[in-house]
């Protein structure tokens, strides 16, 4: 598909365990640059987990992670800031890695929260700190974005905009970008590879193929194979957030 | 000009609050404020051993705190006790220790209140020497260390994650804990030390909107504390220490001012 320098990190068989018990165990996967993996899957399948494997938060991990890149964005699933801080949108901004104006400036505006700038942090709906959440992320230029659940709590047609956003980074920025969604819609339309945890790998590769997938249909019930199956068919054209259809 | 005790004494306060100021603001944000406390109290041993073997102050005082802190990391990794109680088990088996120690040193005439509460007639040029060269090297290091200290403080996660090293940046910070207690023991004693680090941090952040300001204001409000508290120590003939902390105290409350205001207006 493509060489080895695309890759931007690497997982052989890794797993994390806690207090004896596995997190997630013998999850195998590459993201290489410009391309969109996703990890799909139930609650406490692992997916957090092994997002945070390939991020090397975790260190005491089995088996092995390459990370060829430093230039990495990330997207938590749950952020605590302790409000002993004064701390700005601004401030929040530069916190990993110095930007001129016009970066923070541009990344706000894509995400759509120039206007909260000057705002304090804790003074943030849960919807606007993800949207805050995400333009930090992608500032930065990274080769590598990481997003846990990126969209939580932003608003319908925030959602479709950020998605759109996203898939626009990764074309862009040529960036890779290991993805975590509950929202199968919208994985399937942009993925170029999904990766389904429960625990381990049960099944993986492109949308199509793991549409077709039993175990996959075990998991998530024949309704979602159907969401991945109409996919299918629509790979022709796309849908722009106007609601337009565009040919491919 | 050296050779007058009160201005050594300004020249050293205005050393120390310097430095506590951005030093303060981190133990505030991260709360460590007990681990500040634990620092200073085993400083007592420090000094006694500086006594009995005719050291420097300043560099067992550091010894000992560092050594301190590493061991409260072993215990944090190898007991399943709470930190609170680990900090407590430091810092006042610590404190017992070094005043057991001063018992068997009879033969030295030991000034221990001025230990406790700092002595500004004790100021030597050498002292001062310590605070500026040292002072200096601890906010040179933090400067350094600021950006990956500072995202791990916002969230060890993403400084994790996007390859700052937090963890080092923390374990220097612990060191530097550990030097600001050392230089400053002699100005403001080591039972309020912590003080000393937290209540103009704590002003400052009542009257602040960002880091960069909280850190500035909280320096201006030390250096006030320094000012204010040393002169009124010679008017009134008061012990340094308490003195400073006292105008520190009321600096802090009219910050408070400043809050029920802005309160008034968000309403």
């Amino acid at each position: 598909m493509s060489s080895d320098q695309n890759i931007l990190v690497k997982l052989n068989k890794a797993g994390f365990s806690l207090n004896n018990k596995w997190l997630v165990r013998g999850v195998s996967l590459q993201v290489e640059k410009g391309k969109i993996v996703t990890l799909i899957g139930p609650n406490g399948s692992g997916k957090s987990t092994t997002a945070k494997i390939a991020l090397g938060i975790y260190k005491k991990i089995d088996g092995s992670v390459e990370k060829y890149t430093n230039k990495v964005g990330y997207v938590p699933q749950k952020i605590s800031i302790d409000w002993t801080l004064p701390l700005r949108v601004n401030d929040f901004m530069v916190l990993t890695e110095s930007l001129n104006k016009e970066s923070i400036d541009e990344a706000l505006s894509l995400t759509g929260v120039i206007h909260l700038k000057d705002k304090n942090l804790g003074d943030l709906s849960g919807g606007e700190f993800q949207r805050v959440l995400l333009a930090r992320a992608i500032s930065k230029k990274p080769e590598l974005l990481v997003l846990d659940e990126p969209v939580q709590g932003v608003d319908f047609t925030g959602e479709i905009a950020l998605y759109e956003l996203i898939k626009k980074i990764s074309d862009e920025l040529n960036c890779g970008i290991l993805l975590i969604s509950h929202d199968l819609h919208t994985v399937m339309s942009a993925t170029d590879h999904v990766v389904c945890l429960n625990g381990h790998v049960c099944c993986s590769g492109s949308p199509m193929d793991v549409a077709k997938n039993n175990e996959y249909k075990a998991l998530f019930g024949e309704q979602a194979s159907q969401i991945l199956s109409r996919y299918e068919h629509r790979h022709d054209h796309v849908h722009t957030s106007e609601g337009e259809i565009k040919k491919n | 000009m050296l050779d007058d005790f009160f201005i050594r004494a300004l020249i050293a306060g205005i050393g120390v609050a310097i430095v506590t100021g951005p030093l303060g603001c981190f133990v505030v944000w991260r709360r460590l404020s007990y681990f500040g406390d634990t620092l200073a109290h085993s400083a007592l041993l420090g000094v006694t051993l500086a006594y009995s073997m005719e050291f420097n102050i300043a560099f067992s005082v550091f010894i000992i705190s560092s050594l301190i802190a590493l061991t409260l990391i072993q215990l944090q990794k190898r007991t399943n006790l709470p930190g609170d109680a680990l900090l407590g088990l430091l810092a006042h088996s610590s404190l017992a220790v070094g005043l057991v120690v001063i018992g068997f040193l009879s033969f030295i005439r030991f000034d221990i209140m001025g230990l406790l509460f700092g002595d500004i007639l004790a100021v030597t040029v050498n002292d001062l020497l310590i605070i500026w060269i040292g002072g200096a090297l601890i906010l040179l290091i933090l400067k350094l260390i600021w950006k990956p200290l500072f995202a791990s403080t916002v969230n060890y996660e993403l400084a994790e994650a996007e390859g700052l090293n937090p963890d080092r940046a923390k374990a220097i910070f612990t060191i530097l804990m550990a030097a600001i207690i050392a230089i400053s023991i002699k100005m403001v004693g080591l039972l309020l030390i912590t003080g000393m680090l937290i209540i103009p941090a704590a002003m400052a952040r009542n009257i602040s909107s960002s880091p960069q300001k909280m850190v500035i204001y909280s320096i201006i409000g030390g250096l006030l504390s320094v000012i204010l508290g040393l002169f009124s120590s010679l008017e009134f003939n008061t012990a340094s220490g308490p003195s400073i902390i006292a105008a520190s105290l009321f600096l802090f409350i009219l910050s408070l001012l400043n809050i029920k205001q802005s309160i008034k207006l968000k309403n």
